[in-house]
């Protein structure tokens, strides 16, 4: 700062807090109901966490709120977690190979292949809703782990990323590479993805929150519950109608529900914010 | 261990740009060949041909009498040396060092006594578990040597391998770059645009300018008969200072600028055509009196002392261009003295209108 | 495009390398596209028997209805709401833990995470919140006199769903200005404020210029993410309702497709977006190169 003025940094201060207070207070909420008895919560919501922790997160991840025709909550994250790693891993894998192939070797309809690529950008699910489930149910793909993650794994973002990261790998590295006999694979391997790690691991954060967090797809393509994720189980709980929801249990859910990547987002703090900066450049 | 032969050997890039139209160089085993030139004149781009990296568009090479046109890098049994090092970054000295011999499915035992050896040799014994990044620009550039040597190949290839180091480390990896291909005898072919490093690492020098071979020979040949024009400019410093002359009629001597007749009989072939005179600074004596012909009164300008010598800037009655002496350190002169100087004998170089070498006198 | 100057020479190899990714794009995303665009120019009868070609008709009657229109409307509104309050919020953050040196990290760190929350998620847990009956939020606004009902009111209604946009987007945002107040030179505030400029000066001629092409890029990006990643806000707590107040156009071309079964403008109405996110990654490149050469 280029002048001191206390009053200003104490104001200062006051404002994050009071931001970071509004971020927090939902979450905390939710947290408070979904420690407290239904009835409880109905009664108004007291501003303390309550003594039915166990009992609600219990009930919620082994049995599922029944009235709501949600499955248990434990197969629900279970499925996240399958759909989100395949689509993560998934997607590196097969950027990777692509942006191996535009960056190191000349072959016809290199720019063909680039650009149909690109066109990805413009197409996402939401605008292509009826068709892409029609080709889904065309190939017996509904109600499978392979339909929720199979059709989400191209990426155009994450080859341009790879692709922007090989261009700055030095080209000596292959020259060295081909003398000491590497081949195209080998070097692929031995070389260029070793030194892709950050990148990687970086990509791999936010691609595990964009498969985590996919709503409108699974809504899509399961009709059988035991393919439901979290994410987009959670509104058959919320959303029932006329009725009161079983607000602690939902709230269980929603805590539940957005822990994983909260976690995630957390412990990988410096990756997340240097993937996601570096995906949008 | 093994010749190379360079044999009418062409490159055209795409566009279509002539990088080399047409080059022959024999290197004997065990020789150390350093191809020297200012940057762009192909000298790199003829070492990546015979490494394998670059495609040969004509010609032929061989390396041990092996046709190698169309072989891999990594069939050719060479090893190479690159500018940045072009270490591995994430693997250990030891995995860099070990890498093209794993490729090469030399077993695991053989290795270790290989990167050992080398590692010894090198002084990297202690470095072997360390990643390149911890490493000194002094250290990093071993390593790339030690990668070089493991293998045993019969071909060293250097590209500008000092030239990312600072002076004083220069001069010490040259040192131990020539005592290591003297122990090794191993045929290399080695590419720099310095030619201080040139000149004393090579046993033979080949000085490319624009893709073609100006002369090729021992550091003393080219730097006492310089072939073309270039290489004399080229190869010493500070650089020969160049005069326009033109034969006597008669064939007898040239004119200089500034009344100054050079006697000579070399140049009789081309009376009474233009030439270019040129003398190395250290060539230049401060001589007796200004009244022979012989001998040329530089307008001094300004003093460089050096030491044990001193650089005279200065300029000569009829000519624009500054010339430069390197006098001895005990000479005596001011800026704006006139300075008699005559040349040693055998050390001025004629060039023709074309800039190849008529003679020397 | 570019390429390295040192390539690996294979006859088929690199199409080996790509073929996973051109086959999903080709499959799940090019055929899919194609689809849209073939069905929007056809009409089923209403038995869906035959199928007809009845060229741009779709889209004539797709802009007279006033449904559309109206859900177009509602979008837009939507998408301003959520992109100015987000941006504004961040923004100021931003400036606040961009002077704080120190502990712009540990701030940092408590403002991020909401980006991790799925939309759906975040609108449930809002939903909750302003719930009429058991609703913490609706309760204080009651005390205020505001007497909220998102089931009634589709004022309440577009409020609740904007609210839990921008609380998530607000991260994404921040994290952005932070990093763009972060890069610039301190000499240049420094020298600003030699020249006797006060901070709020100092902000208002040197900071938000320089800032300027991280607002117009984040414009476009709060824009793309309220048009097309919201589905999830509105499906899980308002469905579009009361009425068709909260029906934006991705909730739409869903419910017309899977629940009206109205094939034709389904698919002229996923033309149309189509054609929304090809212009809005046009003017995001743009910008980019910009941001690029600055």
């Amino acid at each position: 700062m280029v002048e001191r003025r206390p009053v200003m940094t104490v104001v200062q201060h006051l404002v994050l807090i009071l931001g970071a207070a509004l971020f927090v207070f939902p979450i905390y909420l939710a947290f408070v109901a979904s420690t407290h008895t239904g009835v409880e919560v109905s009664r108004g919501l007291p501003l303390f966490p309550g003594d039915q922790l166990v009992t609600n997160y219990g009930t919620v991840l082994s049995d599922g709120i029944a009235s709501a025709g949600a499955p248990p909550l434990g197969l629900m994250l279970f499925n996240s977690t399958v759909m989100s790693l395949a689509i993560a891993i998934g997607k590196i894998a097969i950027s990777l190979l692509s942006a191996f192939a535009i960056v190191y070797f000349r072959f016809p309809f290199r720019i063909l292949a680039f650009w149909t690529i690109f066109i990805t950008l413009m197409l996402p699910v939401e605008v292509r809703i009826l068709p892409t489930y029609e080709v889904v149910a065309g190939l017996g793909m509904l109600n499978s782990y392979a339909g929720l993650s199979i059709p989400l794994i191209a990426s155009a973002t994450a080859t341009f990323l790879f692709r922007q990261f090989f261009m700055t790998v030095p080209d000596e590295l292959t020259d060295a590479a081909r003398i000491d006999g590497a081949g195209p694979l080998k070097f692929f391997r031995d070389i260029l993805v070793p030194l892709s790690r950050t990148n990687l691991a970086a990509l791999f954060v936010i691609l595990f929150l964009y498969g985590w967090n996919q709503y409108l797809w699974p809504l899509l393509v399961t009709t059988d519950e035991s393919y439901y994720t979290i994410v987009m189980g959670i509104q058959r709980m919320a959303n029932v109608g006329e009725q009161q929801p079983v607000w602690n249990l939902v709230m269980a859910t929603a805590i539940l529900a957005l822990l994983p990547p909260v976690v995630v987002i957390l412990s990988m703090q410096r990756l997340f914010v240097r993937g996601l900066i570096e995906v949008e450049k | 261990m093994a010749p190379i032969a360079i044999d009418g050997v062409r490159k055209v890039y795409p566009g279509p740009v002539e990088a080399i139209p047409n080059l022959s160089l024999e290197i004997a085993d065990g020789e150390l060949c350093v191809l020297v030139g200012p940057s762009g004149c192909g000298k790199s781009t003829l070492l990546r041909m015979v490494a394998g990296l670059e495609e040969i568009t004509g010609g032929e090479i061989r390396i041990g009498g092996r046709r190698v046109n169309d072989l891999e890098p990594a069939e050719r049994d060479i090893a190479m040396v690159f500018q940045n090092y072009a270490l591995y970054p994430h693997m250990t000295v030891y995995d860099n060092m070990a890498y093209g011999l794993r490729n090469r499915g030399v077993p695991k035992a053989e290795i270790r006594a290989l990167v050992d050896e080398a590692a010894g040799i090198l002084g990297l014994s202690a470095l072997l578990a360390r990643k390149p990044r911890q490493l000194s620009g002094g250290q990093r550039q071993r390593v790339a040597m030690g990668r070089a040597i493991v293998r045993k190949p019969q071909v060293f290839l250097f590209d500008e391998p000092l030239s990312n180091l600072d002076a004083k480390l220069r001069s010490q990896m040259r040192v131990e770059i020539k005592r290591l291909q003297r122990r090794l005898a191993t045929t290399s072919l080695y590419v720099t645009h310095d030619q201080v490093e040139a000149m004393t690492l090579g046993d033979r020098l080949l000085i490319m300018n624009h893709g073609i071979a100006e002369q090729v020979g021992t550091p003393m040949d080219v730097y006492h008969r310089p072939a073309t024009r270039f290489v004399a400019g080229f190869i010493g410093s500070p650089m020969m200072n160049f005069l326009p002359g033109r034969v006597a009629g008669d064939g007898r001597g040239v004119h200089l600028p500034g009344g100054w007749l050079l006697a000579t009989a070399k140049a009789r072939g081309h009376a009474g055509r233009p030439v270019t005179v040129g003398i190395r600074p250290e060539h230049l004596q401060p001589a007796a009196t200004g009244t022979d012909s012989d001998t040329i009164t530089l307008r001094t300008e300004l003093i460089e002392v050096l030491g044990a010598d001193t650089l005279v800037h200065g300029r000569l009655d009829g000519h624009d261009d500054t010339v430069i002496a390197r006098l001895p350190g005990s000479l005596q002169v001011a800026a704006g003295d006139n300075l008699p100087l005559a040349a040693e004998p055998g050390t001025v170089h004629l060039f023709d209108e074309t800039e190849r070498a008529i003679g020397h006198v | 495009m570019r390429t390295k100057t040192v390539t690996f020479r294979h006859l088929w190899l690199p199409y080996l390398l790509l073929a996973p990714q051109l086959l999903i794009t080709a499959v799940f995303f090019l055929w899919p596209a194609s689809q849209a665009i073939y069905y929007s120019v056809l009409q089923e009868d209403p038995f869906g028997l035959t199928t007809q070609f009845v060229g741009l008709e779709n889209f004539r009657r797709l802009l007279a209805d006033p449904l559309y229109l109206e859900s177009f409307l509602t979008t837009v509104v939507f998408s301003v709401l959520v992109a100015g309050l987000s941006m504004g919020i961040a923004l100021v953050l931003a400036i606040m833990a961009d002077r704080v040196i120190r502990t712009a990290l540990l701030y940092r760190t408590l403002l991020i995470w909401p980006y991790a929350v799925a939309p759906a998620v975040a609108g449930v847990l809002w939903f909750f919140l302003f719930n009429p009956t058991v609703g913490v939020a609706a309760y204080a606004l009651d005390a205020l006199g505001h007497d909220w009902n998102h089931y009634v009111d589709g004022t309440d209604a577009m409020a609740l769903i904007v609210i839990a946009a921008a609380w998530r987007q607000v991260s994404y945002n921040f994290l952005f200005f932070l990093a763009g107040l972060q890069a610039m030179p301190r000499s240049l505030t420094e020298a600003a404020a030699i020249d006797g400029a006060g901070p709020l000066k100092r902000f208002l001629t040197i900071q938000l210029p320089l800032l300027s092409p991280t607002v117009f890029f984040l414009m476009v990006v709060n824009i793309v993410y309220a048009f097309f990643e919201t589905f999830g806000i509105v499906h899980a707590t308002t469905a579009g309702g009361p009425g068709n107040d909260t029906v934006i156009l991705v909730y739409k071309v869903w419910r017309d497709a899977f629940e009206g079964l109205n094939l034709g403008s389904s698919a002229a109405q996923s033309v149309i977006l189509i054609v929304i996110v090809v212009a809005l990654t046009a003017i995001q490149f743009r910008t980019l190169e910009r941001r690029v050469e600055y």
